[in-house]
């Protein structure tokens, strides 16, 4: 099944409507916007970063990004929840965290780009 | 002539359920090890699943319930309370299992007779509980529940109890159906999401936030909802065949009464008994018994209960620093009515203490003689000290 029909269960909208006996079926994480419970953002500076891959085999959420050379190349924002373990444990200390607040000044509030989870006010009459 | 205990083996084993994982307790212990010779000698195809513990023992059941087969365990007392934490994950989970409860006191002090404190506090965890009265009534039942637990509109599991000793191990008649007409009764368990279905893959128990757990409890708590249409149905169905019927609230002599005594299981007998003295005696004396306290029969209690002049609600298990779990629910469904019957809650018989028809005369006299008291009174205990009350 592709990430695409697994989303096109939707969400139930109505108590009669959830499957029985708390079943799951087969779906996906892929479009889970987990970043939108971030409250601190980790950022990284390219020039002090080693590429030593603690970071990458300590993330919680497989957030931290590689590039072709498997080097570190930056950090998926849509998945990271701002755990700060990549900052922790940085032995360059090339990984920051910072208020996400810092950055809606110049990026306004957090645009909602895949899955909220915990979202279903939409629903609630 | 058969016991409660034996009676509830024997339709275990015509009936043939898939699965059966247990581990005996007195006084349940006589299910488990009968149908195990019937699986020792196959006379059954069950997967029988000797476990550690009480508590792996309703854990196998609910595994095996959710990948389809038909399952039936037993226990009673503190292995009931062991198997607490899985009750309501089961229900949940919509696994239609068949539980043997076989009522004892739970400890300390440690005794193995009866009283409804085992089963009383899993009236919140989602399952039904039915109570019977005599052996033949377990038997019956065993059948009811299995086609109860499994019906589509209800995917629930059941709690067929029964009083420790008093009926699990009282040998008295009991008339059985033949081996094809219980299985044509209960048929086959019709099975929508297999865990073991590989070609349609679910999972069950996943992880839910606030989101959505709200929602999948307000299903759960539909299936119940349907029980009490559907118990109906398949009781009619099954009269047909016993010519033995079981309505969800039992009335004996109820309709023109103007006292009556409120009871569960095996003391029904002797109140019952009481009544018929009485009556021959000119007192309008009659008894209900609440045969399923889930969910509870509240319009029909309503209606039965309606325009009495006294009610006693005999509770064979105290809720301690509350009202016991029956009076509480007969107050509370009896709050609708604009004339409300006045009440008075009793215990009785706890860990086994008897229940004699003296005891019963007593609570009828009490009620003719307009005498309540807010708190609930003690029948049948030592209390020869500043006060004799419900000591007698």
């Amino acid at each position: 099944m592709s990430d695409l029909e697994a989303a096109s269960f939707g969400k139930p909208k109505c108590w009669r409507d959830v499957p029985p006996g708390t079943i799951a079926f087969g779906a996906t994480a892929r479009l889970v916007e987990t970043g939108l419970w971030r409250s601190m953002r980790p950022v990284l500076d390219t020039a002090k970063c080693v590429s030593c891959m603690r970071c990458w085999l300590q993330c919680p959420d497989a957030s931290i990004e590689t590039n072709g050379e498997n080097k570190v190349s930056g950090i998926d924002l849509f998945f990271c929840k701002g755990c700060g373990i990549c900052a922790e444990i940085c032995p360059t200390k090339a990984i920051s965290m910072h208020p996400e607040s810092d950055f809606q000044k110049n990026e306004g509030a957090p645009r909602e780009l895949g899955e909220n989870p915990g979202s279903v006010g939409e629903f609630i009459g | 002539m058969t016991s409660g205990n034996l009676a509830f083996a024997e339709a275990m084993r015509q009936i043939n359920p898939d699965v059966v994982a247990a581990y005996p307790i007195t006084p349940s212990t006589e299910i488990p090890v009968r149908f195990a010779e019937y699986v020792a000698n196959g006379e059954v195809d069950t997967e029988y699943v000797a476990v550690e513990s009480e508590h792996s023992a309703i854990s196998a059941c609910v595994g095996a319930s959710v990948s389809g087969a038909r399952v039936m365990t037993a226990s009673s007392a503190n292995g009931v309370a062991l198997m607490h934490e899985i009750f309501p994950i089961a229900a949940a989970f919509r696994a239609p299992i068949v539980f043997g409860l076989v009522n004892r006191s739970l400890g300390a002090p440690i005794n193995i007779h009866c009283d409804h404190s085992d089963s009383m506090p899993e009236r919140d965890s989602g399952w039904v509980q039915i109570y019977c009265e005599d052996a033949q009534e377990v038997y019956d039942s065993v059948l009811l529940a299995t086609r109860l637990a499994e019906h589509t509109d209800v995917l629930t599991p059941v709690f067929v109890c029964q009083d420790g000793f008093i009926t699990s191990h009282c040998y008295e008649p009991v008339e059985f159906l033949g081996d094809e007409a219980v299985q044509k009764f209960v048929g086959t368990r019709e099975m929508h999401y297999p865990l073991l279905d590989v070609d349609n893959p679910v999972s069950y128990g996943s992880f839910v936030m606030s989101e959505y757990y709200y929602e999948i409890k307000r299903n759960q708590i539909e299936g119940m909802n349907n029980v009490p249409r559907v118990y109906d149905e398949l009781a009619d169905e099954l009269a047909t065949l016993t010519g033995r019927t079981y309505p969800k609230l039992e009335q004996y002599r109820c309709d023109d009464a103007e006292f009556v005594i409120v009871v569960m299981s095996s003391a029904t007998g002797v109140v019952k008994d009481v009544v018929d003295d009485l009556r021959r005696r000119d007192v309008k004396a009659g008894c209900l018994r609440v045969r399923m306290f889930r969910p509870f029969p509240t319009a029909d209690l309503c209606s039965a209960l309606r325009g009495k002049r006294g009610v006693a609600v005999l509770d064979r298990s105290a809720s301690i620093g509350g009202t016991a779990p029956l009076a509480s629910e007969v107050k509370s469904a009896l709050y609708d009515l604009d004339e409300r019957p006045k009440i008075q809650e009793y215990i009785f018989g706890l860990g086994g203490r008897d229940f004699f028809p003296k005891d019963a005369e007593a609570v009828f006299e009490r009620m003719q003689n307009d005498d309540y008291e807010r708190r609930a009174r003690f029948i049948g205990l030592l209390e020869s000290c500043e006060t004799t009350e419900g000591g007698k």
